[in-house]
């Protein structure tokens, strides 16, 4: 089936990108590392998606995420409201989304039509963001994938007191230093992750259903823990990577207002 | 002191005025460049006479000590006590907010900061410090104080500031301490506040040798209140639809009743501005050339962004037509009453919004979101005004919940633009905006 629309979504560590049908379906996409010039890369996105599925020059295109005034679309909107809009075609219902991306943790509030109703970000720092965590596990030396399965393989949770990017840091070293073990070490982190997007959420009403989207909840063992922190557990969205450029599609597009049966969440 | 009196008198009533009828005249035979069609009403006229104002204000400043006696006073300090005996007053707040719409707070505070006041202080205190010690400013020159003049009704840190003022210029520190205020004010709290204005009185007469004046503070309280009317219907205008001018232009026109309240040329400015304000309304001119929706501003203002803000929020149709920080200067309007000119001021300063508890605050935002007809509320979480941010997050969930308006966070600082994350304060107000269309 023909592209529509194609949404981009140049974050601060990916820049993703999705073709989406009039069924609102993804028919193309794509996830990158972001690189310094994002105008030229977004393009190269573009190009990329539209040879994918064979879409003309006229598929609009509407860009999310930090570099989205950079890529030249026909729409820029924020990540915040794409979020929602994503998010909200999977559930098809009210909800509190948790969104950790490279740069911002976003708590939104969706309303029923899936617009924002309210929105609680991270503080101006790395401080509970994904980037936490890369920092941190880059410094031990062990690959983001293998992180889950570390965390997920211990029992033992070190305690680790900041979530400031630069002070988790000596933190974590100097609690090698006393012998520590490396996978308890991560699962502390995790926790302390959890406990600071926890206390975000926990401004937002407590009674609706809670998704979780943005690159991390890739990462099983970070979303158990925010299950452990908020007392149940977020379900995570079909490709969470790529809500932001799927909500920013659909709103250039202006399809499918309804869920699609095919997108149900995938339970925890 | 008869020389400095003179270049006092007629920088104030010869020079000044010469000079700013020559500016108008060079800003008359310059040729006008067609404005270019913004989201911006027509720009209001006051708006020459308000530099005017305070240009003059600040050039007879440089002549004030050695002249007459010169006090600095934080913007809550009763300073009608202070008028009948003669004193040029300085608001290094005002100052400091001068600096940081200018940008130039940065190379102050780091001055400050080398000497090794923390960087977590508040910008104004680190702006002025840095400014006395450095002795830059943007107005030519500040007056070196004979009294200082702190009053902690705005918060705790003006105390530690002026202390350390007035080791460096080791001249008299008048301290007015209020008390909290839970509720309503308690008659003891205003007892205890009088009693401190009561001194204040004998510290100015001992520092000017000029014996205490019933009559003139009489006559500056009427000053005064009257000077407050006139600003908060100048506020009120903003009621209207569309409002007749912005919340930010209201940021700019409040320097007046800030640091000129309690004279006659304070008053005249306002009756002006108030003029043109009705005037705007009567022929539907508004601040914002489309106004879609009215939005409320808590907290003082990002100072050097102010522009760029209102451009966002006016390119969408959103008008700040009211803020809270404003109102601060039209509130006491109620308590002052010259007829007992002591203790209704000792109950006005206490019963500042920055001394009264979050219920207090609760209700001043039922109030603006009805009577100004509120869309959404942006809460600016302003990192030098502690007394001011503390409570927003549970503020914010009230005014979501109770009265079922859009609301919205964001972290900056209103002198420092070290403190001001521009990407993510933006993408904030764009996802806020978005909300709205």
């Amino acid at each position: 089936m023909k592209a529509v629309a194609i949404g981009i979504d140049a974050g601060s560590t990916t820049c993703k990108g999705v073709a989406i049908n009039s069924n609102a379906e993804i028919i193309a996409s794509l996830v990158q590392p972001v690189e310094p010039l994002i105008e030229v890369q977004a393009q190269r996105c573009i190009a990329e998606l539209r040879q994918r599925c064979g879409a003309g020059n006229n598929v609009p295109v509407a860009a999310t995420g930090y570099g989205r005034k950079r890529v030249g679309a026909d729409r820029a909107i924020t990540e915040i409201t794409c979020h929602a809009r994503g998010a909200f075609h999977h559930t098809g219902k009210a909800g509190v989304l948790i969104d950790v991306g490279g740069q911002d943790t976003k708590v939104i509030h969706v309303g029923s039509r899936g617009e924002v109703v309210d929105f609680a970000m991270n503080d101006k720092c790395a401080a509970g963001t994904g980037r936490f965590l890369e920092v941190i596990v880059q410094r031990l030396g062990v690959s983001l994938e293998d992180v889950a399965k570390r965390v997920e393989g211990t029992d033992r949770i070190v305690k680790v007191s900041s979530t400031c990017t630069v002070f988790a840091e000596s933190e974590v070293v100097s609690l090698l230093a006393q012998g520590e073990p490396l996978d308890g070490i991560l699962r502390g982190l995790h926790t302390a992750l959890a406990n600071r997007i926890g206390a975000l959420a926990g401004r937002l009403k407590p009674d609706v259903d809670l998704i979780m989207s943005g690159g991390v909840a890739l990462n099983s063992a970070m979303v158990k823990a925010l299950g452990t922190t908020l007392g149940r557990t977020p379900r995570v969205v079909p490709q969470p990577q790529l809500v932001g450029a799927l909500g920013a599609a659909l709103l250039v597009s202006f399809v499918s207002e309804v869920p699609s049966p095919s997108s149900t969440p995938v339970p925890m | 002191m008869i020389t400095r009196r003179l270049q006092y008198e007629l920088a104030g009533r010869a020079v000044g005025p010469l000079l700013l009828t020559i500016e108008r005249w060079q800003k008359k035979l310059k040729r006008r460049q067609p404005r270019r069609e913004g989201p911006f009403g027509p720009p209001l006229e006051s708006t020459q006479k308000l530099k005017e104002l305070m240009s003059l204000h600040y050039l007879q400043g440089r002549y004030a000590d050695g002249a007459v006696p010169v006090a600095w006073i934080t913007s809550g300090f009763p300073v009608e006590m202070l008028r009948p005996f003669g004193f040029h007053v300085v608001y290094p707040e005002n100052h400091g907010a001068l600096c940081g719409a200018r940008r130039m707070i940065p190379e102050f505070a780091e001055v400050a900061e080398k000497e090794g006041y923390s960087h977590d202080l508040c910008s104004y205190a680190r702006g002025d410090i840095g400014s006395v010690l450095s002795g830059k400013t943007p107005v030519g020159r500040l007056p070196k104080p004979d009294m200082l003049g702190c009053c902690t009704n705005i918060c705790q840190t003006v105390l530690y500031w002026y202390r350390s003022l007035a080791k460096y210029f080791d001249v008299p520190l008048v301290l007015i301490d209020t008390p909290y205020v839970y509720g309503e004010s308690q008659p003891h709290h205003i007892d205890y506040v009088r009693d401190q204005l009561d001194e204040l009185t004998v510290t100015a007469s001992k520092i000017t040798g000029k014996p205490a004046n019933s009559e003139t503070l009489h006559e500056t309280l009427q000053l005064a209140r009257e000077a407050a009317e006139l600003w908060a219907a100048c506020l009120a205008t903003g009621k209207n639809r569309p409002s007749p001018w912005t919340g930010f232009d209201g940021f700019i026109h409040m320097a007046p009743v800030v640091a000129m309240r309690g004279t006659e040329e304070c008053n005249a400015y306002y009756r002006m501005l108030l003029d043109e304000l009705n005037d705007r309304i009567a022929r539907g001119i508004g601040g914002i050339r489309n106004e879609r929706y009215r939005l409320l501003w808590d907290n003082l203002p990002i100072w050097y962004k102010i522009r760029e803000l209102s451009s966002t929020f006016a390119e969408a149709g959103c008008n700040f037509v009211c803020t809270t920080y404003t109102n601060v200067w039209a509130d006491p309007a109620k308590d002052l009453d010259p007829a007992a000119p002591v203790a209704s001021m000792a109950r006005a300063y206490s019963n500042i919004l920055l001394n009264r508890d979050l219920n207090n605050r609760m209700r001043i935002f039922r109030e603006m979101v009805r009577d100004y007809q509120i869309d959404g509320v942006v809460l600016h979480s302003d990192r030098s005004c502690k007394p001011y941010s503390v409570g927003q997050i549970d503020l914010k969930r009230l005014i979501t919940e109770e009265l079922g308006v859009r609301t919205l966070l964001i972290e900056a600082d209103h002198a420092d633009p070290r403190a001001f994350s521009e990407e993510q304060v933006e993408t904030r107000l764009q996802a806020f905006i978005e909300g709205f269309t």
